[in-house]
């Protein structure tokens, strides 16, 4: 086959693209720039965006002896990620850019380029497993799995994907950077959101939306308990940061509970009101399977490397509903939930939706 | 394989590799006094002689550096500073809007950091300058004009400039005009005595020398203060220990080209002009840009309305075919031409633009291998091109 692999100048992505040379597939290498102004996003650690990663891509490329290119899609990925992480947050909601990057740009974008200059798919260095039988499956890795922010592939895209890392833990992936002398064998993994250069996502926001104060409410009692510069810089589940006036009547520690963007409100109470045992989410994809028509038993997750939990999910037109084995803290709008059978051969991504409630 | 890059850069020539490899074998600082000295001196000084005699220059007037970019900088920095530093009034830089990043980004530099005032001469659509709008500029500007700097040959696009009317447009207002002449020696006639201009930049890896040696050719009258401190090499303008191998194999790929440059673009032009018909003939729509008759014989460039440049290249590559997008690059990333949009183009018209360029090893199979993947390549970044429907 003639693929694309798409090279982020990390450990992860080199070893993939080695690997589909070495399974005799006719290989191009293509960086992707997805910052307008290559300095300013993340330097050193981060597995994407600089300038320097981009070197390192290319003498990957380079190694391998394959074609090496450098893809311009700041526009895109500014427009479907990056603007699109600022309007979640202004609409109190919890986004995922990793995800929303592979949904949009990575697997769409990327892809539909690929597929219209002759490739017949796309190799990426993610950890999850796609087999011959088209299911994606979490990885053997389960501290690096990331079907988490790939079950929002749909079956085309899945069809035209390949994930040559599945089988492998990162320390074998290392292990073999360094036997096939790829230079990034060492390179740190990359953590945190690639477009915000110095890690600080409050102050990245803060700067977009502006300041916005308003209040924060304690929800037991109503009160208002502190004030914020803009609530689009709270998470559900958060506890740091909360600068309230004065300790809960109760002397417990408080959590932010919810955002109201409409009146501007940050509500906040105790851990125990921030346990959740139902969670509807909209507009799902379906990979493992057809559409169930009924309730279905299964195994979900509510958040990058969140927690697992057996839950009976239900369907009803373009909204899924599911009832947890038992109740969850920190459950955020705007994050996917994704829904797993367990599988020995590693378990099997049914469906992805985006919370709401 | 199809090389179609040769402004680029081109094979070494035979005897310029061959004569590179005899003197890179022999020891010898051309500063030092002893035999071993003396001799690397003497094959340095009958390359000056060579170099001197080919491009109409006294050797006293020729300045060995590392290659165009080195000579470039030095041209323009080097000049400005000079004139500023004998009248402080003269901080003017008048350039061209086409020039190669060497000069370009230079100039720049000057603005930025070395309070320059730039005057930025514009081209017309065939990317050609004007010695009105130099006249223009100087009529206003004269007084506090460093230097003038503007290309012999283009080396995207290929117009050749009228650069001796230019040159004495300058003369007539007393400022030393620079020419980056690197695409221009050995396809079109050089002479810098009969040109008039003060200083001018040649390159080795573009006419069948190796990467990494040039000249700067300055005229005896024209001061320059230096880039590099050292030793107190060329004229004390450029320091560091003279590259004899790379200074005579230069020398020799400057002589043979030179000399059978007249025969030499005949051929190359028949060749481009077969290119150019055979590509308007595959892909009708094609534009063709540049100027018609003054250009490069080697340069073909073209637009292929509905593609993006960068996708043609990397279908082109896949079937063996070397071209290039002629775009700067920063990080990788393609923009478009700052010498198409300072003609006219538009952003779509400057992105999907290919230049193909020939030189002293290609062949009409060369051709032949172009045209058989041009009209597919083309079909399919047409495709890769078009807006999607979104999901
Ligand atoms: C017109 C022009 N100027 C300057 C340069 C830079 O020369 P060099 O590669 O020798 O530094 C080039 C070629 O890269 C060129 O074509």
């Amino acid at each position: 086959m003639r693929v694309l692999a798409a090279m982020s100048g990390g450990v992860d992505s080199a070893v993939a693209a080695a690997r589909a040379v070495q399974a005799g597939h006719d290989v191009t290498g293509v960086h992707l720039a997805l910052a307008r102004n290559p300095q300013t996003y993340r330097t050193g650690a981060r597995g994407c965006c600089t300038l320097e990663d981009s070197r390192d891509a290319r003498r990957a490329a380079d190694v391998l002896g394959i074609p090496f290119y450098v893809w311009d899609m700041a526009d895109r990925f500014h427009a479907d990620v990056v603007d699109d992480f600022v309007a979640e947050y202004a609409a109190g909601r919890t986004p995922n850019p990793c995800l929303r990057c592979n949904e949009k740009i990575k697997f769409a974008a990327v892809l539909d380029r690929a597929v219209a200059l002759g490739f017949d798919a796309v190799v990426t260095g993610h950890h999850a497993r796609l087999g011959p039988d088209g299911l994606l499956r979490r990885s053997v890795d389960a501290a690096k799995d990331q079907s988490y922010v790939l079950a929002v592939l749909t079956r085309e895209q899945l069809d035209r994907s390949i994930f040559p890392l599945g089988d492998s833990t990162k320390a074998q992936v290392r292990q073999e950077a360094a036997e096939r002398g790829l230079a990034v064998a060492d390179k740190p993994d990359s953590h945190d959101i690639c477009f915000i250069a110095d890690g600080d996502t409050r102050g990245f926001l803060a700067q977009r939306l502006g300041e916005t104060p308003g209040d924060v409410v304690d929800a037991s009692t109503g009160a208002v308990v502190g004030q914020h510069a803009g609530a689009y810089a709270y998470t559900v589940g958060q506890r740091r940061g909360l600068h309230l006036d004065r300790p809960a009547p109760d002397g417990r520690p408080r959590y932010v509970l919810s955002i109201t963007p409409k009146t501007n409100t940050v509500t906040v109470g105790p851990a125990e009101a921030l346990e959740v045992a139902t969670v509807r989410a909209t507009r799902p994809v379906w990979t493992g399977g057809p559409r169930p028509d009924g309730p279905f038993e299964c195994e979900v997750q509510l958040r990058a490397h969140g927690v697992v939990v057996p839950a009976t999910v239900t369907v009803a037109g373009d909204t899924l509903h599911a009832d947890l084995r038992h109740p969850v803290r920190g459950v955020a709008a705007g994050q996917a939930i994704v829904a797993y059978h367990p599988d020995p051969a590693g378990d099997i991504v049914l469906a992805s939706a985006t919370i709401t409630d | 394989m199809a090389y179609l890059d040769h402004a680029a850069t081109t094979p070494m020539l035979d005897e310029a590799l061959e004569s590179y490899v005899a003197t890179a074998r022999e020891v010898g600082n051309a500063s030092s006094l002893h035999a071993s000295g003396r001799r690397a001196r003497r094959r340095v000084e009958e390359s000056r002689e060579r170099v001197a005699a080919a491009l109409g220059a006294r050797p006293s007037e020729v300045i060995f550096t590392g290659g165009g970019t080195e000579s470039d900088n030095l041209a323009v920095k080097g000049i400005f500073w000079a004139r500023r530093a004998a009248d402080t009034g003269r901080r003017r830089v008048i350039s061209s809007a086409v020039e190669h990043h060497a000069v370009l980004d230079a100039v720049g530099w000057l603005d930025r950091h070395e309070g320059a005032e730039v005057g930025w001469l514009p081209v017309d659509g065939a990317g050609r300058l004007h010695p009105d709008a130099l006249r223009t500029e100087l009529a206003e500007h004269g007084d506090q004009a460093a230097l003038v700097t503007a290309m012999w040959a283009n080396n995207e696009v290929g117009t050749v400039q009228r650069i001796s009317e230019l040159a004495a447009v300058a003369a007539e207002y007393g400022v030393p005009f620079h020419t980056d002449a690197i695409q221009a020696v050995g396809q079109v006639p050089v002479d810098f005595a009969a040109s008039g201009v003060a200083a001018l930049t040649v390159t080795g890896h573009k006419l069948g020398g190796p990467v990494g040696v040039g000249a700067l050719l300055l005229g005896r009258d024209v001061p320059a203060v230096p880039l590099l401190h050292g030793g107190g090499q060329e004229r004390d303008v450029r320091s560091g220990t003279l590259d004899a191998a790379g200074i005579v194999a230069f020398a020799v790929a400057v002589e043979t080209t030179v000399k059978g440059q007249q025969e030499y673009a005949a051929g190359l032009a028949a060749l481009r002009d077969d290119l150019v018909r055979r590509v308007r003939q595959a892909v009708p729509e094609v534009v063709f840009n540049g100027d018609p008759t003054d250009r490069l014989p080697g340069n073909a460039h073209f637009s292929f309305p509905g593609c993006e440049g960068d996708a043609l290249l990397l279908l082109l590559d896949a079937q063996g075919i070397a071209c290039s997008t002629g775009s700067a690059c920063s990080a990788g990333v393609a923009q478009p031409s700052h010498v198409l949009l300072a003609m006219g183009a538009d952003d779509d018209r400057a992105r999907s633009s290919l230049r193909f360029s020939l030189g002293h090893t290609s062949t009409t199979a060369d051709v032949d291998a172009l045209i058989a993947a041009l009209p597919g390549a083309v079909e399919r970044a047409r495709r890769a091109a078009a807006p999607r429907t979104p999901r």
